[in-house]
């Protein structure tokens, strides 16, 4: 546990990570971005952590138990959202059934907003299960080998 | 019907660059036996193809290229060198010319098809007319969103992105699958072999 620069900086940098991806997953609908490109980023704060601090401890912070979950309930909630629209008697991912009161299309945006959220778990949590699996099973690197 | 020219802007200029970039890039991975380096190399394609998307106004397809394709399949890409070798087996060059004609023949075709391609930028061509300017013109009124991108994403085409979900799931469940996480309920994850202990 040596190298102080790079600790002090990851614990400087993680929280702008995440919040930059908060950013990105809540204003995919007014900028570029969205639930793809937040999930990308959230999952990249925690591998930058896994860089510095090692791997066990990240594994400690966010267990694998947790993302795996995580997976599923992404991808049930997208599907969940289309299902709640069929239930309120809409199409499948029919979002203007969520609110059909609104002159403006406040059930579009919602819907987006929602099916977003589902993206942006399932791709943060396949990412980070990715990488906590590939990098998981070598314990180490010898510096002979680069 | 009137002809489209593309001038030769600063933009078409940094876009020519761009792509013979491009080019030198994939050759040196080609030529490239040594996989760390084909892994930066593919992390500086992708930065690259993103700077080129930004200068053809597909912000939302440069963010992803540059999140995903340099930043987080590169960090993969390094696990996965870790469980294999540092260098590619060597290969011994042969001569295959059914192989060359081949390629000859598909890429001369290609080059051929590209004539009748509408010009660069052209905006009366059939990508610009049908679907786009119907997406363009309808998305103030059907989704009231102002990212175009986003309405077609995740409105216009929910469907088809609750399908790249699924494959994004479909992915981790098969490193799961064969890498071995052990159970949620608590089973035992894979070894590599079953003499080791923990």
């Amino acid at each position: 546990m040596q190298h102080l620069i790079l600790r002090v900086t990851t614990k400087i940098l993680f929280t702008p990570i995440i919040l930059f991806a908060l950013y990105v997953q809540f204003h995919g609908d007014y900028g570029p971005g969205g639930g793809f490109q937040a999930g990308v980023i959230f999952a990249v704060a925690f591998i930058l952590h896994a860089f510095c601090f090692g791997l066990e401890e990240t594994k400690k912070a966010l267990p694998q138990k947790a993302l795996t979950i995580a997976m599923v309930v992404g991808v049930l909630f997208y599907a969940g959202t289309g299902l709640a629209t069929m239930l309120l008697g809409g199409n499948f991912l029919g979002y203007d059934a969520i609110d059909p009161e609104s002159t403006h299309h406040a059930g579009q945006h919602y819907g987006i907003i929602l099916v977003e959220w589902g993206v942006g778990v399932c791709v943060a949590s396949t990412m980070l299960t990715i990488f906590y699996l590939f990098t998981g099973r070598e314990p180490d690197i010898d510096p002979e080998d680069w | 019907m009137t002809e489209f020219h593309t001038e030769l802007s600063p933009i078409v200029l940094v876009d020519l660059a761009l792509l013979t970039m491009l080019m030198f890039v994939a050759i040196a991975m080609l030529r490239s036996r040594h996989l760390f380096a084909v892994i930066m190399l593919s992390g500086i394609y992708s930065l690259l193809s993103a700077a080129f998307f930004v200068s053809l106004d597909a912000v939302d397809v440069a963010f992803t290229e540059a999140a995903v394709g340099a930043g987080v399949s590169t960090v993969l890409m390094l696990g996965g060198m870790l469980l294999t070798a540092r260098r590619e087996k060597p290969v011994t060059p042969g001569r295959a010319p059914v192989a060359l004609a081949v390629v000859f023949l598909t890429g001369a075709a290609l080059i051929y098809a590209t004539i009748d391609m509408p010009a660069f930028g052209d905006p009366s061509a059939p990508a610009n007319t049908h679907v786009g300017q119907a997406y363009v013109e309808q998305t103030p009124k059907d989704i009231a969103v102002p990212n175009i991108v986003t309405a077609v994403l995740a409105s216009y085409r929910g469907f088809d992105t609750l399908g790249e979900v699924v494959v994004v799931f479909t992915a981790g469940l098969g490193v799961i699958l064969l890498l071995g996480v052990g159970s949620v309920r608590g089973g035992e994850p894979v070894r590599d072999r079953p003499d080791e202990e923990d």
